[in-house]
């Protein structure tokens, strides 16, 4: 009985060493984000303080914000539709024709370094007046979302069991339309995680949008960077940055919790 | 059955074509112009038109000191990282292969670095590694140890990112490790445990080979992506101090946006996509060959 009891708390030690040290970062991000320059600077470290608001007023009122916010979205967004509309046919002709050559070609893309394509696409898109265009970046984003929804989908949907589409064939149902009508409804779950993943890493993409966007689709993550070079050491509205740019991220990936860790793991548990 | 439609009859072609058709404008049509444009001494500033040069670009990046020493580093960046990810990771996930309470929360706690935005979070460790406010020499002076420089100093640059590194994507082999160990079958347990034997001989004779493959491709995907990591050593150092933390990529960045250098910055790129493509063809041959 006593045994078990130490084991339980040794255990529970165990679990705060690997918790502790994961969490640091973002409570301290946080908790700086509430604070004075004063406090921020202060030596030995201040863990109690009297909290403030204004870093935040100051990234949202005077930093425009909001603005980076809803270029990250309608890039994230449109990048993850269109890639949705070009994969999933994609991925279901992979799992059904078992084309493994096409699978490796996309996939390629997911191993490629994105700087191997940015100074082509820079050139290109510098001649099409296409810089610092929603069109460019959401083009960018798709190169980070359509080979994930590929990977994601191509295993979901060979785990459907054939007889699904072929029973509605049978009954005189065309192949696509026993695709739109049977498999993308079962295949929801795999959709949310390709979903949930596919906007994840668009939203937090730094070396496309540092290159083919400017003040006016300027996103996120180039938005926070911006902020450390032109504020200096104002550490309390960046660390507010901080915060406000890694809190959808998060909140997504608390609801979605079973399917991020699917998608995350899948490909390299089935070898 | 009705007779079957033209999309029906061509279907493996339709349904992928546009994914296809896509890849090829944004990714296959780069790396060839990519490759055309390592053969010319094309400067965008110069205003000069480019012209065919033949390999002298190669020659010029060869006997750059600069690219030598950031294909070193690009190594020592990765395999410091991948190392030490591995094998906390695997530790990880053995502790947590078990049922508790709060194994669920565990998982989402090892999540979150996953999908924190890779730029923020440099900046939140650059608050940490500051010389003279930072957390990182304050639990130094609680062990009575002098300060360090970490990003600060050409040194300490390398190792002071891997631990960025680190600490981002350790969940990461840990998830996919556990994942792997929650599909291992529990046969060759129950006949080792009535064979008497310890923690370590399991691991050593059971674990560890079971896991193996899933372990291994963990380390690929690990060992692909820390090859090109970008944002977090862009987003703290910039590549310095000096060139000291400049990577094959954050050179690459720097010939092409910086310095115009298009030919130059092509040959950078076609040796880094070539270290990625030798690497990833070149592990995936080896676990063929060993069928892991």
């Amino acid at each position: 009985m006593r045994t078990s009891a130490t084991k339980r708390i040794l255990f529970f030690l165990l679990m705060l060493c690997i918790a502790v040290p994961v969490l640091f970062p973002f409570l301290w991000m946080l908790s700086s984000s509430f604070k004075t320059q004063v406090d921020i600077v202060a030596w030995p470290p201040r863990i109690i303080f009297s909290p403030i608001i204004d870093n935040y007023i100051r990234v949202f009122a005077e930093q425009n914000f909001l603005r980076y916010f809803k270029n990250s979205l309608i890039v994230g967004l449109c990048a993850v539709g269109f890639s949705l509309l070009l994969g999933l046919p994609a991925a279901y002709s992979i799992a059904r024709f078992k084309q493994k050559k096409l699978s490796v070609f996309i996939l390629v893309a997911r191993l490629m370094p994105g700087i191997s394509f940015l100074m082509p696409w820079y050139i290109i898109f510098s001649r099409l007046r296409l810089m610092d265009s929603y069109v460019a970046l959401i083009l960018s984003h798709m190169l980070i979302a359509l080979p994930i929804v590929v990977w994601i989908m191509s295993s979901y949907f060979e785990s459907i069991p054939l007889e699904m589409e072929e029973s509605a064939m049978v009954d005189g149902a065309t192949r696509q339309k026993a695709f739109l009508s049977i498999i993308l409804p079962i295949a929801t779950p795999g959709i949310v995680t390709s979903i949930t993943l596919s906007f994840i890493f668009s939203w937090n993409n730094f070396m496309f949008s540092q290159v083919l966007s400017m003040e006016k689709t300027k996103t996120l993550p180039i938005a926070v960077y911006n902020f450390v070079s032109y504020a200096e050491v104002d550490w309390g509205a960046v660390m507010a940055a901080a915060v406000a740019i890694m809190t959808p991220a998060i909140i997504l990936t608390m609801i979605f919790q079973k399917y991020v860790v699917k998608g995350l793991t899948m490909g390299a548990v089935k070898g | 059955m009705a007779k079957s439609s033209f999309i029906e009859r061509h279907f493996r072609i339709i349904f992928p074509l546009p994914a296809v058709l896509f890849i090829v404008v944004m990714m296959l049509f780069p790396v060839v112009y990519t490759l055309f444009l390592s053969f010319t001494n094309w400067n965008l500033t110069s205003g000069m038109p480019l012209s065919l040069v033949g390999f002298k670009s190669y020659a010029r990046v060869l006997r750059e000191p600069r690219f030598l020493e950031a294909i070193g580093r690009t190594f020592s960046f990765t395999a410091i990282a991948v190392v030490v990810e591995t094998v906390l990771g695997l530790a990880v996930a053995l502790l947590l292969n078990r049922e508790f309470k709060g194994k669920s929360m565990m998982k989402l706690i090892l999540l979150l670095p996953l999908v924190a935005t890779p730029v923020a979070i440099g900046i939140v460790w650059n608050l940490f590694f500051d010389p003279t406010i930072g957390l990182a020499n304050y639990a130094l002076s609680l062990f009575g140890l002098p300060r360090a420089a970490w990003v600060s100093s050409a040194r300490s640059v390398i190792p002071s990112l891997a631990l960025v590194d680190i600490w981002q994507w350790t969940p990461m082999i840990a998830l996919i490790v556990l994942a792997g160990l929650a599909g291992l079958s529990q046969e060759p347990y129950e006949s080792a445990k009535v064979d008497g034997a310890n923690a370590f001989q399991i691991f050593r004779k059971i674990t560890l080979p079971m896991i193996s493959p899933t372990l291994l491709t963990a380390m690929i995907l690990r060992t692909v992506d820390a090859l090109k990591t970008y944002d977090i050593i862009y987003a703290m150092t910039g590549g310095g101090p000096g060139y000291s933390s400049e990577t094959l990529n954050v050179m690459a960045y720097k010939y092409s946006f910086e310095y115009f250098r298009m030919g130059q910055s092509s040959v950078i790129l076609v040796f880094l996509f070539l270290l990625v493509l030798a690497f990833s063809l070149g592990i995936m041959a080896l676990r063929k060959r060993f069928e892991l």
